[in-house]
């Protein structure tokens, strides 16, 4: 099973690599991006003996107390086997 | 009254601070490995400046979990002395033993140069050598020093004397443009609300001598020293 972690900055708080990016995109001429949100992508594999109950715990508690910073940071996450 | 100062892998200005306190200050201190619970009797502890744990993640997000954390939140519990500096104020946060969080600098850019803080509150430990409303010239070298927090903490911050420092022009104001790092209200400093631990981003221990350019910092060394004689 693997666990797909998806971290991004809340959008109370400013993101200021996202918005060069947009920036960016627009120099290059795409002009139908009105803004850019930069995060992380974690991608965790579970061995066989973790039931999908317990990953979900598992990850939820890890993206929560880990991977993210919940003062600035939000996550969602998937699980497939 | 002994002064601790904690060492991660990574941390860069540990030498730095304790040097300061031994040569400067004339204070004992050690150093505190950081995978030891032991805090060794120490009075005050520093969280230095550096990379801890490479910043991997997040600045301060691995560091967080190492042993000796544990340790110096109880120890900041029990109104313990704690001074973070720089990625030592980073790690606070990361800990929980400060509200808010530093993120990515406005401009993008690593800043390293002297700046102008006020001291927003002399009446805490780590600056009560200083005036209120007193300019101090100390630099910074940072990253990630753009401090921010929510309206809510911002206020409770600002109603209970818990800003300590602020960026400001060379006469004391306050202005966007003294602002390095795009930290929410100009913040530099901030401490808990037992006023027990600091965290700030500037390097005290990078001016507290003639030769360095600077010994506005050693005023926070000289305040800790002073609130151990007096304990």
């Amino acid at each position: 099973m693997k666990a797909y972690v998806y971290v991004s900055p809340k959008k109370s708080v400013l993101d200021p690599q996202g918005q060069t990016i947009q920036r960016a995109l627009k120099k290059l001429g795409y002009q139908g991006f009105d803004e850019v949100r930069q995060g992380k992508y974690f991608e965790l594999t579970l061995n066989s003996g973790v039931t999908r109950t317990q990953a979900e715990a598992d990850v939820e508690r890890i993206a929560n107390n880990v991977l993210s910073n919940p003062v600035i940071e939000e996550f969602r996450f998937t699980l497939e086997e | 009254m002994k002064f601790g100062v904690i060492v991660f892998p990574g941390s860069n200005c540990d030498h730095d601070a304790f040097w300061t306190v031994e040569q400067v200050a004339k204070q004992p201190v050690c150093f505190l490995w950081h995978e030891s619970h032991d805090l060794e009797n120490c009075d005050v502890i520093i969280v230095p400046g550096g990379f801890a744990y490479g910043d991997y993640l997040r600045t301060g997000a691995i560091a967080k979990f190492s042993p000796v954390m544990d340790s110096v939140s109880s120890f900041a519990a029990a109104g313990g002395l704690v001074l973070g500096i720089c990625n030592g104020f980073q790690i606070l946060c990361e800990a929980g033993l400060l509200p808010g969080a530093l993120i990515r600098n406005t401009g993008l850019k690593y800043i390293c140069k002297p700046v102008s803080v006020r001291v927003e509150n002399a009446d805490t430990p780590f600056t009560s050598s200083c005036e209120e409303r007193q300019v101090l010239t100390i630099p910074i070298g940072h990253m990630e020093g753009n401090y921010f927090c929510d309206d809510a903490t911002l206020a409770r911050l600002q109603r209970d004397k818990q800003i300590v420092f602020r960026y400001c022009t060379a006469d004391g104001e306050t202005t966007p443009d003294a602002n390095p790092n795009g930290s929410v209200d100009n913040i530099a400093g901030i401490c808990n609300p037992g006023g027990n631990v600091l965290g700030m981003m500037p390097h005290p221990e990078r001016a507290s001598e003639p030769e360095l350019g600077g010994t506005d910092g050693f005023q926070i060394f000289q305040s800790l020293a002073g609130a151990l004689a007096a304990k």
